[in-house]
């Protein structure tokens, strides 16, 4: 079953070339035909020169990152993007939510709607959607969402997996926060998950793992790019029988987001090294799941500076406390383990109910993916996809920060000019709100 | 300008732009009087076109002439100094391409130059690729939290690139200290001392985020920002510099420091209104009356006490405003 991915405005763009990028990569690299073909089909299509064409359409409100994105897919030699599968404008969104759903969205609905159309006929079986955008800006966060509704509207039985870049806590985009609450409020109506990478997070992982001295955007795309391959790389799942999944985003929504009001994943992976240092370590399963589980529980969401402190506090003492003694607690969890030895690696740690919500057993919580293909240069490699807090704290700063400057109604009247209203704006700060009251009592 | 056919039929033309192509975002690069101008009823001009300026531009960037001068005695002290050290590069100069003419005119071609690559710099990520596009919207978007308030401080740094080459980080950091010093700014106004509203960074040339945000950190602590905005850096990064340097940075900033500005600018114009000196030339005009001096006189007035509103408030320590509480299932 094939994936349609929509890459949507500048974020959108730049993160998704660099993923289809990675993963074009992995397939050739790996040795097994079995694995290659599921990763091809699953991504990209045959042309009748045999080369391979990114099953992806490409939106943005000017046309200078798409025109990139195209011109190094092509550079690449392996694969590039369908030559009529963009569509730009000249002007952009401005940073405006607003103009992006209300005027940019509607206003193009036809064109971005059959290019769609022409990707999914171009599928023999459709596994949904993966639209990529960020959140701050216009038109990831505007467009994107209203994109995401055609979609919704057109294809109401597919899945929709939304990739969210959510920005820099300080200095990109001033009513990022707006834009990002906005967005939000939309997709949770719209969206079956949304996988969250942040900008904050990617760029300690470069400077403190990947020993990055000056990070560029680029570094930061390419470590997204990684940690969704590492997702959503053809694996063998307990409903696959012994093949690769042919519904990997179904089989991901129904082990992650059982719950509607609770639809926000976080990615971590193990190892992350510079590839330089890659051929010189030696890895076990063991080390990395510990580290891994620690990682989770403690909500470091790298492999450097793990709280080893935090222990899941004892069912008794669990309180209602926004995050209790640094503890993470979890909805469910994925696990996906790619390389050497895979059967023997052992996975309890991940079943311990202790890291869980009360209200669901650990053994519905917990699912395990496994492929015995090496990912990249990683001999072995463990992506773990969590609906847990990890994601509480960055969203309640981003409310609170926008409610502050609602609060003096600063940069309203920019939205008001394209038919966003106060109401809009109090209706998703009170869904917002639930959404993090209720990540908040996870542990109750 | 302060003369009659850019402050007159320049807003009337502003005014019909708006008419004609409401959508499309305004940016009005705007000299204002310095203080020996040759025109005498420059105050007249400039508070009449600021009503049209403040009504029906999406943003302004005030320019004054003092300031370019100012800058350009700066290069010529660089340039022909006694200053043992690196000399400057005069075809690098944010000035180059005019000549200097001397004696008691002012070198307008230079002054403009000034101007021009103002325009330059604002339109960088419009022209060029980048890896954070900052386009001509997202200026007005960001830069404007109140829809009268949208006088921004321009400031361009290098204004000369030197023909040593010092540590590329040190000049880089240097970039960003002086884009907010006085000398720098195209005008006369204190930023520092007074309320940052917001703040855009459009970087061009060979600079990184991680540059970036470094800078930003580093410049945060002196630079006060309203309660509402202490985050309010809107940031581009373009990758082309301009020609003859590597890296290059314009800071445009929403900033209380044009109250100022703008009280001189009131003070002139009441001089002269008072003993209604001049006003019969402009009210043989067809169509004009003396209810459109009060009108932009009162205008101005209020377009100060905003500023002044905001300035005021700098003082009082902020609280986060109480969150909405959301009833839970189960109770507490």
């Amino acid at each position: 079953m094939s994936v349609v991915t929509i890459q949507l405005g500048q974020c959108g763009n730049q993160v998704g070339q660099e993923l289809f990028d990675i993963i074009c990569n992995d397939a050739e690299q790996s040795q097994r035909k079995t694995y290659s073909t599921s990763c091809s089909a699953r991504f990209f299509r045959p042309t009748s020169k045999g080369d391979l064409v990114a099953r992806a359409v490409l939106v943005d409100m000017e046309p200078k990152v798409i025109n990139q994105s195209m011109n190094k897919a092509v550079k690449s030699g392996r694969w590039r993007y369908g030559e009529d599968s963009h569509f730009s404008q000249k002007q952009g969104s401005g940073n405006n939510w607003a103009n992006g759903y209300c005027v940019l969205g509607p206003r193009h609905k036809d064109a971005v709607e059959e290019l769609v159309r022409q990707e999914v006929e171009r599928c023999d079986a459709l596994a949904g959607f993966i639209p990529v955008m960020s959140v701050a800006g216009g038109t990831g966060s505007g467009v994107g969402t209203y994109v995401t509704q055609c979609l919704r509207d057109i294809y109401p039985t597919s899945f929709i997996l939304n990739h969210l870049t959510w920005p820099y806590g300080t200095g990109e985009v001033i009513v990022q926060n707006y834009n990002s609450v906005l967005t939000l409020a939309h997709l949770y109506q719209l969206s079956d998950a949304m996988l969250v990478h942040e900008n904050d997070t990617v760029h300690k992982i470069c400077s403190q793992l990947l020993n990055i001295k000056q990070i560029s955007f680029s570094d930061i795309n390419m470590v997204i790019a990684h940690q969704l391959g590492g997702v959503l790389q053809p694996a063998l799942t307990p409903d696959s029988y012994g093949v690769y999944s042919r519904n990997p985003l179904g089989e991901l929504v129904s082990a992650l987001a059982c719950h509607p009001e609770y639809k926000l994943l976080s990615v971590s992976t193990v190892p992350q090294m510079p590839s330089s240092s890659i051929a010189f370590s030696t890895f076990s399963w063991p080390a990395l799941l510990k580290h891994l589980r620690q990682m989770l529980i403690s909500n470091t969401r790298m492999e450097v500076g793990i709280d080893w402190q935090v222990r899941p506090p004892p069912i008794s003492e669990r309180t209602r406390s926004l995050t209790q003694g640094g503890f993470n607690t979890s909805l469910a969890n994925l696990l996906i383990l790619r390389g050497k030895d895979v059967y023997s690696a052992e996975t309890g740690g991940f079943e311990d109910p202790a890291i869980y919500t009360p209200w669901l057993r650990s053994e519905e919580a917990f699912s395990l993916w496994k492929s015995p293909v090496s990912f990249d240069k990683y001999e072995k490699f463990a992506t773990l996809v969590s609906n847990s807090q990890a994601l509480l704290r960055p969203l309640d700063d981003m409310v609170r920060k926008a409610w502050n400057m609602f609060a003096s109604r600063a940069y309203i009247h920019q939205y008001i000019k394209y038919n966003i209203s106060e109401e809009d704006f109090l209706d998703s700060f009170t869904s917002l709100e639930q959404v993090i009251s209720s990540y908040g009592q996870l542990q109750c | 300008t302060v003369c009659g056919t850019g402050s007159g039929l320049g807003t009337r033309v502003l005014s019909l732009l708006e008419e004609e192509f409401p959508d499309v975002c305004r940016i009005v690069t705007a000299v204002y009087p310095s203080a020996e101008d040759d025109v005498i009823t420059s105050p007249y001009n400039t508070v009449l076109a600021m009503q049209e300026l403040t009504e029906h531009a999406d943003c302004v960037l005030p320019v004054e002439n003092q300031s370019l001068l100012d800058i350009l005695n700066k290069i010529d002290a660089m340039s022909y100094g006694t200053k043992l050290g690196p000399g400057v590069k005069r075809n690098n100069c944010v000035t180059s391409g005019g000549s200097r003419l001397s004696g008691a005119q002012k070198p307008f071609d230079a002054m403009n130059n000034i101007v021009a690559n103002l325009l330059l710099n604002i339109t960088s990520s419009t022209r060029f690729e980048g890896s954070l596009n900052m386009d001509l919207n997202e200026i007005a978007m960001n830069l404007v939290p109140f829809p009268r308030l949208h006088y921004l401080v321009p400031s361009l740094t290098p204004l000369y690139s030197l023909a040593d080459v010092s540590i590329p980080t040190k000049r880089l950091d240097q970039m960003f200290s002086d884009a907010f010093s006085k000398d720098h700014q195209l005008i006369r106004a204190n930023l520092k001392h007074s309320l940052f509203l917001a703040s855009a960074l459009m970087v061009r040339g060979d600079v990184h985020m991680s540059d970036l945000r470094r800078n930003i950190e580093r410049l945060r602590s002196s630079l006060p920002f309203v309660s509402w905005n202490q985050e309010g850096w809107k940031t581009g990064l373009c990758s082309v510099p301009p020609v003859g340097h590597s890296h290059s940075m314009l800071a445009l900033s929403n900033n209380t420091c044009v109250k100022a500005t703008f009280m001189e600018l009131r003070d002139s114009f009441t001089k002269l209104y008072k003993k209604k000196a001049h006003l019969h030339h402009y009210l043989h005009v067809d169509g004009m009356e003396q209810s459109i001096f009060s009108e932009a006189l009162s205008s101005l007035t209020g377009l100060i006490e905003d500023y002044h509103h905001l300035d005021v408030s700098k003082s009082r320590l902020q609280r986060d405003t109480p969150r909405l509480r959301i009833a839970t299932g189960s109770s507490s």
